[in-house]
């Protein structure tokens, strides 16, 4: 299954991004504030470098042992009274909770956010049921009205403003209050309330499972996670197989290290832990639990160059650093997983073929690798993704191997090549502004429509060190 | 219950792992580093007090201190200033302890419900009415202001999610500097064989969002607003 979200081209969603100038600014303002908020909080915590190598030695660990953990996983969740499921495709996830779902004649289905199962396009899945799905978070919720796609892996609707929001709600659910942030709210909470306590299935993603005890921990702001846990007699997790730790004392440091690198907070209002089903007397918490396991491609990362990748723990603090990511915002990335972290992780799970634009897609500035707070060498990965397009698939884009097979023809004869160094000069002169170019004509086309060209000088390298030792100027 | 396609599943992990099954003897190593360890350790009960009323006023909390007898006074200011009539709470041993039994039946206005598990679910119906949930911390962490809640037959998840407000009551003795103390116990009961409570929330202020454009709204899912009274118990 495809993580491509729309088949426009990766131009033209470039172009839609830049020229979004709403979105722009929401973005430049909402990096600004979250990589203050992180570097202020790491600074309060003190000793960030340790915390990172200690995030980098526990995700590391327990990806090297993942078979161990996950099946330390399955036995207490077993224990517990839990079914689990380990699903290699997002089909064979969707079909066991459809499955679920036609079993319990259940008509609605309450969620709350969950960025593996847009990648797995659970909630379509779930609606060729004829159930009803409907997202609990605020921000998830409002895509949701509106069949939009997340931007942004924290705050969702980043790209959205309120005079939107306002919209949506009035068309969509006869809202006839202001576009004031704390009325639409409390409007959502009304309309998501009546959905939480009619639900007959509720769905959760999972921050960190935890090995020891078969817990799922989430970590959330709105409480949205806590009602889907509490209210509904049926409960499905879904994790990505790497979403797991060893202990709780892991999870504590992992969400330590979470919270102050996603939105600079030190801690969210809400870190649930729940662990099986409910006992005999407990009123909240499902009376049944699946929990679905999904690898869906990430396999396919272990054992490779790329295995840290799995280390991530999707805070977002490489996109609210990324330059690329600032100026063509999370659409243009066409992936559940967007910024440098998606540039890395969506051709990975999805293949190169569609999605072979994403590592060219950064400036290799590295300022993602100093945010990740487990040190993942993002833009090492997104270099040797450069190297593996160009080597092995010959996939790079379009762009790139016009411009590569230009220069080629031109760089690969010599005396083609000897004369239009020497000629460059007087012949490009009309391409020439403030010493670079623009707009280069023939084979400079392809690397001038992406980046600029010094303009050359009078004199060629060949001729000026042919001339040096004959008194010729430096 | 039923476990599927493990097997499968996860001999495909280890062959790409490039090694053989691994089921067993797999130790945590002892990592290089520790920090969360040694993080506020060495402060006192009073520094972790003040640290722990800045934050909560900073997360938007209203923060009080009081002792055992004064805690009634002030828990009927709380209510008051919140307008609370509907209260709902856990049925909780420190209830009597702190003489909340005596306080809720001289209050003849407010309608309290104290959880029963044989109403079953009559009482989440309740709690999403409420205007004032009433907890008790079992372990508070000083430096993020958060108030833990070891959920069972008596104390649903409900009563603190559903209401429009709610009110911690957090005993001195239960204040640790950190997420890093609440986590260690829970490991440590695991490694004696304990079986842990279904649900443990650790609540921090507040629900709250930013989804609409960054900008901080509180109340969305969960109570609007939160009061802290730290009651000292040593």
């Amino acid at each position: 299954m495809s993580l491509k979200l729309k088949e426009t081209a990766y131009s033209k969603r470039i172009k839609e991004g830049i020229k979004d100038d709403f979105a722009r600014n929401a973005v430049a303002s909402a990096q600004g504030r979250f990589r203050t908020g992180r570097l202020t909080q790491a600074a309060i915590l003190g000793d960030w470098e340790e915390w990172r190598r200690l995030g980098e030695e526990i995700r590391s660990h327990t990806i090297e042992n993942l078979d161990y953990y996950l099946m330390q996983l399955s036995e207490n969740v077993s224990k517990r009274g839990g079914n689990v499921f380990f699903a290699s495709t997002a089909e064979e996830a969707n079909d066991y909770i459809k499955n679920i779902i036609k079993q319990k004649n259940a008509k609605k289905i309450v969620k709350s956010k969950s960025m593996v199962t847009e990648e797995i396009k659970l909630n379509e899945a779930i609606q060729e049921t004829g159930a009803e799905v409907v997202e609990s978070d605020l921000g998830e919720w409002i895509l949701q009205l509106d069949g939009d796609q997340p931007s942004h892996i924290v705050t969702p609707a980043l790209h959205k403003d309120r005079e939107q929001m306002r919209q949506t709600f009035t068309e969509k659910r006869g809202y006839t209050g202001s576009s004031d942030p704390d009325e639409l709210a409390q409007f959502a909470r009304q309309q998501l309330r009546n959905d939480f306590l009619t639900a007959d299935i509720g769905i959760t993603g999972c921050n960190f499972a935890i090995a020891e005890s078969g817990t799922i921990t989430l970590v959330t702001n709105e409480g949205n996670a806590d009602m889907v846990y509490s209210v509904p007699d049926t409960l499905i997790t879904v994790m990505g197989m790497e979403r797991i730790v060893p202990t709780w004392e892991e999870m504590e440091v992992l969400v330590s290290l979470l919270t102050r690198s996603a939105v600079g907070a030190k801690i969210t209002s809400y870190v649930t832990a729940y662990t099986g089903v409910r006992s005999e007397e407990e009123i909240d918490g499902p009376e049944e639990y699946h929990l679905v396991i999904v690898d869906n491609g990430r396999s396919k990362i272990l054992g490779t160059e790329f295995q840290a990748a799995l280390h991530c723990i999707r805070c977002g603090a490489c996109m609210n650093v990324c330059p690329v990511y600032r100026h063509i915002g999370g659409h243009a990335y066409n992936s559940v997983y967007p910024g440098p972290i998606g540039a890395v992780l969506t051709p990975l799970l999805d293949g190169y073929e569609d999605h072979k634009e994403l590592p060219y897609a950064s400036t290799l500035c590295g300022a993602c690798t100093e945010a990740c707070p487990v040190k993942i060498p993002l833009h090492e990965m997104l270099i040797m993704h450069r190297q593996k397009i160009v080597e092995e698939e010959k996939k790079a884009p379009l762009s790139e191997k016009l411009m590569m097979k230009g220069v080629g023809m031109w760089g690969g004869n010599p005396s083609i090549y000897n004369m239009s160094t020497k000629m460059a000069h007087t012949a490009l002169k009309p391409f020439e502004k403030d010493g670079v170019i623009k707009k280069g004509p023939g084979p400079l086309k392809g690397w001038t429509d992406s980046r600029d060209l010094p303009a050359p000088p009078k004199e060629s390298f060949r001729q000026w060190f042919k001339n040096r030792d004959k008194g010729g100027k430096a | 219950m039923a476990v599927h396609n493990r097997e499968e599943f996860l001999n495909h992990v280890a062959k790409r792992l490039g090694r053989p099954l691994k089921l067993e003897g797999v130790k945590r190593p002892k990592w290089s580093v520790t920090p969360q360890i040694d993080k506020y350790k060495d402060l006192s009960k009073e520094e972790l007090i003040d640290m722990l009323i800045k934050q909560a006023q900073e997360i938007g909390t209203n923060v009080f201190r009081t002792n055992k007898d004064g805690l009634v006074n002030v828990l009927k200011d709380a209510i008051k200033e919140y307008e609370g009539v509907k209260i709902i709470t856990a049925k909780d041993k420190r209830n009597e302890d702190y003489g909340l039994i005596a306080f809720f039946d001289s209050e003849k206005d407010l309608q309290v419900h104290v959880w029963d598990y044989e109403l079953g679910k009559d009482n989440m119906r309740i709690a999403e009415q409420a205007d004032i949930g009433i907890i008790f911390s079992d372990i508070t962490l000083a430096e993020t202001a958060t108030v833990t809640i070891f959920n069972n037959k008596d104390h649903g998840n409900s009563i603190v999610i559903m209401p429009k407000d709610y009110i911690a009551i957090i005993p001195t003795s239960t204040i640790v500097p950190r997420f890093t103390q609440a986590a260690s116990q829970i490991h440590n009961r695991i490694a004696n064989g304990e079986q842990i409570e279904t649900c443990v929330s650790f609540i921090t202020g507040p629900s709250n969002s930013a989804d609409i454009e960054m900008v901080r709204v509180v109340g969305v899912h969960g109570p609007v607003r939160a009061t802290y009274i730290l009651v000292d118990d040593e």
